[in-house]
C-alpha cells in the first residue's frame, strides 16, 4: 500500500470535496442559527483540509500536511473567537438569530 | 471492486451524509454529534492516506477541542430547544437553488478540468510519518510555526477578554 489514490484515484477525492464544500456553504446560507452556520464552515475548512491531503499523497511531498497543521491551528483560534463573540451577542440580545443583527444596516 | 475502494465509499457515504445531518437537523446538540461523526469519518479518510500523525491531531483537535467548545456554548445558552423561527419559504428555495447551482458548476469544472492521469507517482520514500513531518515544520516552517504559536496566545487573550462580564456602563 504505497499510493492509496492508484486503488482509488484522485478524481474520487476532488469530487468528495467539492461535495463537502458544498454542503457547507448550503449551511451558511440555509440556517440563521448563527451556531450551526460556525459548524458549517468547519465543515468547509474540512473539505479543503481533505484535499490538502489528497493533493500532499498525490505529490507525494510533506508541504501540503503541514500546512494542514496551520490550518487547524487557525481554524482552532477561529473558533474560539467566534464563539466567544456569540457568547457575548447572546448575552446583549438574548437569541443567536442572525437576522437580529442588524444594526449596522442603514 | 477493492477492499480499499469499498471502503473509501462507504467512509464518503458517512461523511456526506452526516454533514447534511448536521446542516437538516433542528436541535444544536444533534447538530454537534452528527459533526462529530463527520470528524471521524475525516479522520478515516487520512488513515485510508496513510497520514497517521494527521489523523490523530484531527481527532484531538476537532473531536476533541472544538466540540466541547461548541457543545459547551450550547449549554451555555441554552439552546437545546427547537425554538428556531423558520426562514421565509422563499429563502429556503433560494438557499437550495444556490447551493444545487455551486454544486453543478464546480463539479462540471472539476470534471472538465480534470488532467488526464497516466500515472501516479511512488517514490517510495517516507514523506508523512512524524520524524519526516516534524524535521520539515521546525527546518523550512520555523517561521510560520512560531507565528501560529503566537496566534494561538492571540486568540486565547481576545477570548478571554471578549467572553469576560462587562461593568454595566452608565
Amino acid at each position: 500500500m504505497d499510493n492509496i489514490l492508484q486503488e482509488i484515484g484522485m478524481e474520487n477525492y476532488i469530487y468528495l470535496s467539492v461535495i463537502l464544500f458544498c454542503i457547507g456553504v448550503f449551511g451558511v446560507l440555509y440556517r440563521r442559527n448563527a451556531i450551526i452556520m460556525f459548524m458549517s464552515i468547519e465543515i468547509m475548512l474540512n473539505a479543503v483540509n481533505l484535499l490538502f491531503v489528497a493533493f500532499s499523497t498525490y505529490h507525494q511531498d510533506a508541504q501540503g500536511q503541514v500546512f494542514v497543521f496551520f490550518s487547524m491551528a487557525v481554524a482552532a483560534a477561529e473558533v474560539a473567537v467566534g464563539l466567544a463573540i456569540l457568547v457575548s451577542i447572546f448575552r446583549n440580545l438574548n437569541s443567536i438569530d442572525i437576522d437580529n443583527l442588524k444594526n449596522l444596516k442603514g | 471492486m477493492s477492499t480499499l475502494l469499498i471502503i473509501f465509499y462507504f467512509l464518503s457515504a458517512i461523511t456526506i451524509a452526516t454533514a447534511f445531518l448536521t446542516i437538516i437537523s433542528k436541535n444544536p446538540i444533534h447538530s454537534a454529534i452528527y459533526l462529530v461523526i463527520c470528524f471521524f469519518s475525516v479522520a478515516g479518510h487520512y488513515l485510508l492516506f496513510n497520514a497517521q500523525f494527521l489523523a490523530i491531531v484531527h481527532i484531538i483537535v476537532y473531536s476533541g477541542a472544538i466540540m466541547v467548545l461548541f457543545l459547551f456554548t450550547i449549554m451555555l445558552m441554552n439552546l437545546n430547544k427547537e425554538g428556531e423561527p423558520h426562514k421565509k419559504w422563499a429563502t429556503k428555495l433560494a438557499a437550495v437553488i444556490s447551493f444545487g447551482l455551486i454544486c453543478f458548476v464546480m463539479l462540471a469544472v472539476f470534471i472538465k478540468a480534470m488532467p488526464v492521469i497516466a500515472a501516479y507517482k511512488q517514490t517510495g520514500q517516507d514523506f508523512q510519518s512524524i520524524k519526516v513531518l516534524g524535521k520539515v515544520l521546525l527546518n523550512e516552517y520555523m517561521v510560520p510555526f512560531e507565528f501560529a504559536s503566537v496566534l494561538l496566545l492571540v486568540a486565547m487573550i481576545g477570548t478571554v477578554l471578549l467572553s469576560k462580564k462587562e461593568k454595566s456602563v452608565q
